[in-house]
């Protein structure tokens, strides 16, 4: 297909910054590249930037940084960073959950002492999330060893469960802990946000710095609040355009990660601008951010503005500073999109970076649908699939399994009306449609799990799905073949039985 | 002493103990690379455990083999020998260690031992067909990994690098890594993630090639094909893996005190 993108623009420089080292520019080719990216922007034309003076001269005058580099730069104490400088860095947030939060523990106790305490009760949150409603005793034990945990170091937030037979007996059970995370206040802006989980990166919808990170990492992290981070250099994607009513945040970031590969963004950080960025709202862009590490990205970015302000207003009475990239910041490469030529699009197996037109995948046949994941079961993309089901009619062909993120999105299921069905909610939708039950709350099948996790994919089977990786077995069977789609495509491929474009319904 | 001499020494090695069940092909520590008193370890009795710090000296693993300038008393090992087991492109975590085993906790011993025993269990067997855990087994005979790019994409689980160090892996030469995976063998100090100047090396090499990884001349040694790949020196991460890990490493060099009351 024809490719909406422009070549990247700083494709001058582009091989001198690849070598992972950032070269300091003299002023005349900084002031060239400012003025390249003022007219690719057309902005106001800017002043030529003036040569470093010291600061004990000035007292303020910094390097342009982005948005990544002064997130870091707060977090650290330091005035300015540039790429590739190890700093330690003090984190805001900790999160945890029941299949690393153990081994976290252990570590912790093992190098800090049994009677340790942790470095801040309150900025460690605990979630357990992944492998809940099993009769897996080890899953079940894990669950356990966080609870003692937090009633041993009395741990503010931590969202517990002990009924698995019935998730709405337990009052502070959440689900999914980056949509928890979300929804609970724990995302703010340009804090440093910190998770035993790849799919941490979600967070930096929020304007800030939000990544994976291994158990090791973590028990360091709870003993001293503390981590040694490399900060990475900003990749800029610019999406413009009018966002096409049978387009989601899930079509874009796949158009990425095809465009730049699997390991494209490995050590680098992502930054999302662009009026398009701008239309999304909140659940659209941790979608965006969410697969980030898709593409070996260490951290996604957002910049803050009103819709970000608007959800946060009830969440959270923590003050926060959003901060921007400066207009001079250097940022590795740029890549633009033309959002409204760009089509629907599936991850065919087995990799994220597969990309395929969905349209172009109308002979695969399926053998079910799954929506759900922190990437694809928010409330939001039930919303999505719901105007699918509605604007059809009929009912899907393949067993549909649907898995809310969290209790709130189970909630929103059930309550929140769909807009143009004169009332209906999502469920009664799904329930017409011949959908599954919603199930539990929780990661599900996403990653396959214990044996008897819900919807996992046991036999080999062609399932399309709104999670976010298909490489093989990771739904369970080795040989199950993983179509990665968005809400609008997975509920159309349901209708029909075969991957399909889900303009086939939406126009 | 030649290299082709020691090489021959070392081919030999491997024969005599595929007679053996469950046997490693690390060697004795010589100082001539001419003997063949070679000791070959079962797995039980390989002295690694993985959460103290390796600072006792590792007697089973060979240093130098053909240059002989190391003493009895030299600490660390700095070359691993034996089969290799060779891996394509995109290794992603849920090969290395399929998700319905992470329900193992690797901070408890034998928790740890049976990741080992599942490492690299994702993998489709029709691409590879050759077990990296013999059945019935719970460790590996290859502690050579060569991988192609992007080595351990994926998931941010520490138990991707542990299953591999549990099983019995030593280092893995990839042509790069994914970050966490990458971060993660540095701060557990499970593997070496060393990368290879080349690309593409995987192609030129088979599973079951007997090879050296010479982490101090910074080489890998395909004994089996005779080439020789430059490998991109670890730099800063070596002595943390040398140390076990970053805690280690952290009290190693004060950074940090020793078990804290905090």
């Amino acid at each position: 297909m024809a490719s909406p993108i422009m070549a990247p623009t700083s494709s001058i420089f582009g091989e001198k910054m690849e070598s992972g080292l950032i070269s300091r520019f003299s002023p005349s080719i900084s002031a060239h590249r400012c003025r390249k990216q003022a007219l690719n922007r057309v902005l106001a034309v800017m002043a030529p930037a003036q040569p470093q003076r010291s600061p004990a001269t000035t007292g303020s005058v910094k390097h342009a940084m982005t948005m990544t580099e002064k997130i870091l730069a707060r977090a650290s104490e330091r005035p300015q960073l540039a790429p590739g400088e190890n700093v330690w860095v003090n984190v805001d947030v900790l999160m945890t959950h029941d299949i690393c939060g153990p081994g976290t523990i252990g570590i912790f106790k093992r190098e800090f002492g049994q009677n340790a305490k942790v470095w801040d009760r309150e900025k460690i949150v605990i979630i357990p999330d992944h492998y809940i409603f099993t009769s897996d005793e080890r899953a079940n034990r894990n669950v356990d060893i966080l609870r003692d945990f937090y009633m041993e170091q009395n741990i503010k937030y931590y969202y517990d469960i002990k009924d698995l037979g019935n998730f709405r007996a337990n009052p502070d059970y959440k689900g999914v802990c980056h949509i928890a995370l979300a929804q609970e206040g724990h995302c703010r802006p340009s804090e440093v946000l910190l998770g035993t989980d790849s799919h941490t990166c979600n967070a930096g919808a929020f304007g800030q710095f939000a990544t994976g990170i291994g158990n090791t990492d973590a028990g360091f992290v709870m003993g001293t609040g503390k981590i040694l981070l490399k900060i990475p250099p900003t990749m800029r994607f610019i999406l413009d355009g009018e966002m096409p009513k049978y387009l989601l945040a899930k079509d874009l970031i796949l158009q990425i990660i095809g465009e730049i590969t699997v390991s494209g963004a490995t050590y680098k950080s992502m930054e999302f601008v662009g009026s398009t960025v701008e239309s999304l709202n909140m659940e659209e862009r941790m979608t965006l951010c969410n697969m980030v590490i898709e593409a070996g990205g260490k951290n996604g970015v957002v910049p803050v503005d009103k819709t970000t302000l608007k959800y946060l207003e009830d969440k959270t009475t923590l003050t926060f500073e959003p901060v921007y990239s400066d207009d001079c910041a250097r940022f590795i490469q740029e890549y633009k999109f033309d959002v409204s030529k760009l089509e629907p699009l599936v991850a065919k197996p087995h990799s994220p970076g597969n990309r395929a037109l969905a349209r172009e995948c109308k002979d695969v046949k399926i053998d079910r649908v799954y929506i759900g994941s922190c990437t694809g079961g928010k409330t939001e993309d039930f919303l999505a699939a719901a105007k699918v089901f509605l604007a059809s009619g009929k009912k899907v062909k393949v067993p549909t399994f649907l898995v809310p993120a969290t209790q709130k999105v189970w909630m929103d299921i059930y309550g929140l009306p769909v807009p143009g069905s004169g009332g209906k909610t999502c469920s009664q939708i799904f329930e017409e449609a011949g959908c599954e039950v919603p199930a539990s709350p929780s990661c599900a099948a996403c990653m396959g799990g214990p044996l008897d996790t819900y919807a996992r994919i046991n036999e080999r089977q062609v399932c399309v799905s709104t999670t976010n990786r298909n490489f093989p077995g990771r739904m369970g069977h080795k040989e199950g073949q993983i179509y990665l789609a968005s809400p609008y495509t997975a509920a159309a491929s349901a209708l029909t039985g075969y991957v399909t474009d889900p303009r086939e319904f939406l126009l | 002493m030649s290299m082709a001499a020691a090489a021959v020494a070392m081919a030999a090695a491997p024969a005599a103990a595929a007679k053996a069940t469950n046997t490693f092909l690390f060697s004795q520590k010589t100082h001539s690379p001419l003997t063949p008193n070679l000791r070959f370890a079962t797995r039980a009795s390989f002295p690694k455990y993985p959460y103290f710090s390796r600072s006792a000296p590792d007697p089973l693993l060979l240093s130098t083999a053909p240059r002989s300038t190391t003493t009895p008393s030299s600490p660390s090992p700095t070359t691993y020998h034996g089969p290799c087991y060779v891996l394509g492109d995109n290794i992603d975590t849920d090969q290395i260690i399929p998700a319905e085993h992470l329900t193992l906790v690797p901070s408890k011993p034998d928790e740890y031992r049976k990741l080992g025993s599942f490492a690299l269990s994702g993998l489709p067997s029709t691409a590879y067909p050759v077990p990296f855990i013999p059945p019935g087994s719970d460790a590996t005979h290859f502690p050579v990994v060569i991988a192609g790019a992007n080595f351990g994409c994926g998931s941010s689980r520490e138990h991707a690098p542990v299953a591999l160090g549990a099983s019995g892996v030593r280092a893995v030469v990839a042509e790069y890594y994914a970050r966490i995976f990458f971060r993660n063998s540095v701060a557990t100090g499970e593997i070496y993630p060393l990368e290879s100047e080349e690309t593409g090396i995987w192609k030129e090499c088979t599973t079951g090639d007997i090879v050296t990884v010479d982490l101090a001349e910074s080489r890998l040694i395909n004994h089996t094909t005779g080439k020789v790949y430059r490998l991109k020196p670890i730099g800063d991460a070596g002595p943390v893996i040398e140390a076990g890990g970053i805690f280690a490493y952290a009290r190693k060099t004060g950074m940090i005190a020793s078990a804290s009351t905090a």
